[in-house]
C-alpha cells in the first residue's frame, strides 16, 4: 500500500465514525452516474459509463462460431477484461492478472444469470453455428468501483447491439435479442465497521471487504460475490442486499432511460 | 429433469438439510508442512501447506505481513471432459477469494516477508469443489501449526426444482450441499465460508435466481451446514494429534 492512503485511512475512519465519507456523500450514496451508449462506430454495441471519476468503455462484438457441445442450439457470451496503464498508476500492461479475471468473471455472471440475452435465438444452424458475443471491458479511469460501473457499460453496450448478420450473409441486421430488465449489480466496501456504497478508490484502499449483490426489477438475486479478507457478519451482508435492491432501482431507471434515447434516435 | 419428489428426497436420497458423506484426513502427505485429505460425495481433495518461508520474487512480500497464496487446481482428469492442465480464469478466481478467506484467519502479521503457501489439489469433481478445497485447506493449515484465529470451513446450499411458466419462477426447494445434477440442473448455487466461532462470513459467491426470503434460507442452511463439517474438521485434526497428546499426559 502506497503512503499517502495510509496516512488517509485515520481520516476516512474518523469521518465515518460520524456517518460523513471524504466526498460528502451517504453511506449508500451513488456518484452521478453518465451512461453514453452507441459511442464505438466499429462495435456492434457499446457504452462508455461514468460513475464520478471512475470511466469505463465495454464494447460488444460478434462473431460465428461453433456452439459448445453440451449446448448445441444456444449462443455464447464472453466477458473479458483488461486493466490497461492508461486507467492507473497501478496497473500494469500484459495478460490480464486476478483482479481483471474477477472483474470480468463477476459482471458475466450478473449478466448470464438473470438470462437477459436470449442464448436460444442466438443459434444459426444447431450443433453447427451459433453466435457467440464478445464483451471487452476497457477500465479507461480507475477511481473505484470498477465491478458496478463495468456491468453497467456492459449491459448498456448489449441492450443496444444489433446482430451484424448482413456481414456473415445471414439476412438483414437485427437488435440483439434480449429479454425483460437487466439486473443491475451493486457494490458495498466495508471499512471500520462502516459499510458504504459505490466506494471511491481512497475507500477501496482502506476496506476490509467488499460485496457485489445483482438483482432484478422484482428484487431477486442472482449474483453475488465477495471479495476482499475481511469478513461480513450474517447482518452486514442482508443489509447490504437491502441496498443493493433499493440503489438497483434507480440505477436500472437511468439505465433503461438511456437505452430507450438511443432506440428513438436509431427510428 | 426431476431433482426432487413429492415427499422432499434428492435424486441420491438426501433430505433438503443433509450434506453428502464427508471424510476427513489430517496430516496425509511426508513433505509438506501440514496436509489434509478430504472427501466429500464423488470430490476427492488433497490440500498442502508450506510456510511459512521467504515470499519469492521479493517484490511480491509484505513488510509487515505474510502473504497468503492458496492455489486451486483441477486435475485433468477430474471432470468429464479432460480439462486443460494449468490455471484458466475460473480457477484463479477461486483462487483469489480462497486466499483472501484464509488471510482473515491466519494471524499474517506474526510473519512479515513471508508466504504461507496452500495448495489445493482437486482430483476428482462432483459439484462444491471450491468449498471442498477450503475446508481441506484450513486443516492442512491447523496441521502445519500456522497459528489462525479459528478453522474456515465452507459449505453451499441452493435451489433445486422450480420451474419457468411463462418468464415466471415457480416453486422450488431451498436445500443444502448441491450434488453435480443439482449444480448443473439447479436454480441457484450460493456457496459460503465463515469463521465458525463468530459466523463471520469469509467467502460468499452466489449465482443462479434467489428472491430474498430464499437468500436467508439458503445462508441459514449453509451456516448449519458449515457447522457440521467444523467438527468433523475437528474430529479429523484430534485423531492425527490425540495419540501425541495422551503419551505426553
Amino acid at each position: 500500500m502506497s503512503i499517502i492512503p495510509t496516512l488517509k485511512k485515520d481520516y476516512i475512519y474518523k469521518l465515518a465514525k460520524q456517518g460523513k465519507r471524504i466526498d460528502g456523500r451517504g453511506f449508500n450514496e451513488y456518484r452521478p452516474i453518465t451512461i453514453e451508449p452507441g459511442i464505438i462506430r466499429k462495435a456492434e454495441g457499446s457504452a462508455r459509463v461514468k460513475i464520478g471519476n471512475t470511466q469505463v468503455v465495454a464494447g460488444v462484438k460478434m462473431d460465428v462460431g461453433e456452439p459448445y457441445p453440451d449446448t448445441p442450439d444456444s449462443g455464447v457470451i464472453t466477458t473479458s477484461a483488461e486493466l490497461i496503464p492508461l486507467a492507473s498508476p497501478d496497473f500494469e500492461a500484459g495478460p490480464p492478472q486476478e483482479d481483471a479475471i474477477e472483474l470480468a468473471r463477476v459482471v458475466d455472471r450478473g449478466i448470464r444469470e438473470a438470462e437477459v440475452v436470449k442464448l436460444e435465438e442466438l443459434c444459426i444452424e444447431p450443433g453447427e453455428k451459433i453466435w457467440i458475443v464478445f464483451i471487452d471491458i476497457h477500465v479507461i479511469d480507475y477511481d473505484g468501483n470498477l465491478f458496478d460501473c463495468a456491468s453497467l457499460a456492459s449491459l448498456a453496450a448489449l441492450y443496444t447491439a444489433i446482430v451484424p448478420a448482413e456481414k456473415f450473409d445471414l439476412g438483414e441486421n437485427y437488435p440483439l435479442p434480449m429479454r425483460g430488465e437487466p439486473p443491475i449489480s451493486c457494490t458495498a466496501a466495508k471499512f471500520n465497521n462502516a459499510l458504504v456504497f459505490d466506494p471511491l478508490l481512497d475507500e477501496e484502499e482502506v476496506a476490509e471487504a467488499r460485496l457485489t449483490v445483482a438483482t432484478d426489477a422484482k428484487g431477486d438475486l442472482h449474483a453475488m460475490q465477495k471479495g476482499l479478507s475481511g469478513g461480513f457478519t450474517v447482518d452486514e451482508v442482508k443489509k447490504i442486499i437491502k441496498g443493493a435492491i433499493v440503489n438497483g432501482r434507480e440505477i436500472r431507471k437511468k439505465l433503461q432511460e438511456s437505452i430507450e434515447k438511443v432506440k428513438q434516435n436509431d427510428t | 429433469m426431476k431433482l426432487i419428489d413429492e415427499e422432499g428426497r434428492r435424486l441420491d436420497g438426501r433430505r433438503f438439510d443433509e450434506l453428502r458423506k464427508i471424510k476427513i484426513e489430517a496430516g496425509v502427505l511426508h513433505r509438506a508442512e501440514g496436509s489434509c485429505y478430504l472427501e466429500w460425495g464423488g470430490n476427492k481433495v488433497v490440500a498442502a501447506v508450506y510456510g511459512p518461508r521467504e515470499a519469492v520474487p521479493r517484490h511480491t512480500q509484505d513488510p509487515v505481513k505474510a502473504v497468503v497464496n492458496a492455489r486451486y487446481n483441477m486435475a485433468a482428469f477430474s471432470v468429464d471432459d479432460r480439462k486443460k492442465p494449468g490455471p484458466d480464469r475460473r480457477s484463479r478466481e477461486i483462487s483469489k477469494v480462497t486466499s483472501e478467506a484464509l488471510e482473515r484467519v491466519i494471524i499474517t502479521d506474526l510473519f512479515p516477508r513471508a508466504s504461507i503457501d496452500v495448495n489445493i489439489e482437486i482430483l476428482d469433481a462432483e459439484a462444491g469443489t471450491r468449498c471442498a478445497g477450503l475446508t481441506a485447506a484450513a486443516v492442512a493449515l491447523a496441521d502445519a501449526g500456522i497459528p489462525m484465529r479459528d478453522i474456515p470451513v465452507a459449505c453451499a446450499a441452493g435451489k433445486i426444482g422450480a420451474e419457468v411458466v411463462d418468464g415466471e419462477v415457480k416453486g422450488g426447494y431451498v436445500v443444502l450441499d448441491l450434488g453435480k445434477d443439482e449444480d448443473n440442473y439447479g436454480n441457484a448455487d450460493l456457496p459460503i465460508a465463515i469463521a465458525p466461532r463468530t459466523d463471520e462470513i469469509l467467502l460468499l459467491q452466489m449465482d443462479g435466481h434467489l428472491t430474498y426470503e430464499e437468500f436467508e434460507q439458503a445462508l441459514d442452511l449453509a451456516m448449519k451446514g458449515c457447522h457440521i463439517v467444523s467438527k468433523l474438521q475437528r474430529e479429523a485434526l484430534l485423531n492425527k494429534y490425540r495419540p501425541d497428546l495422551e503419551e505426553n499426559l
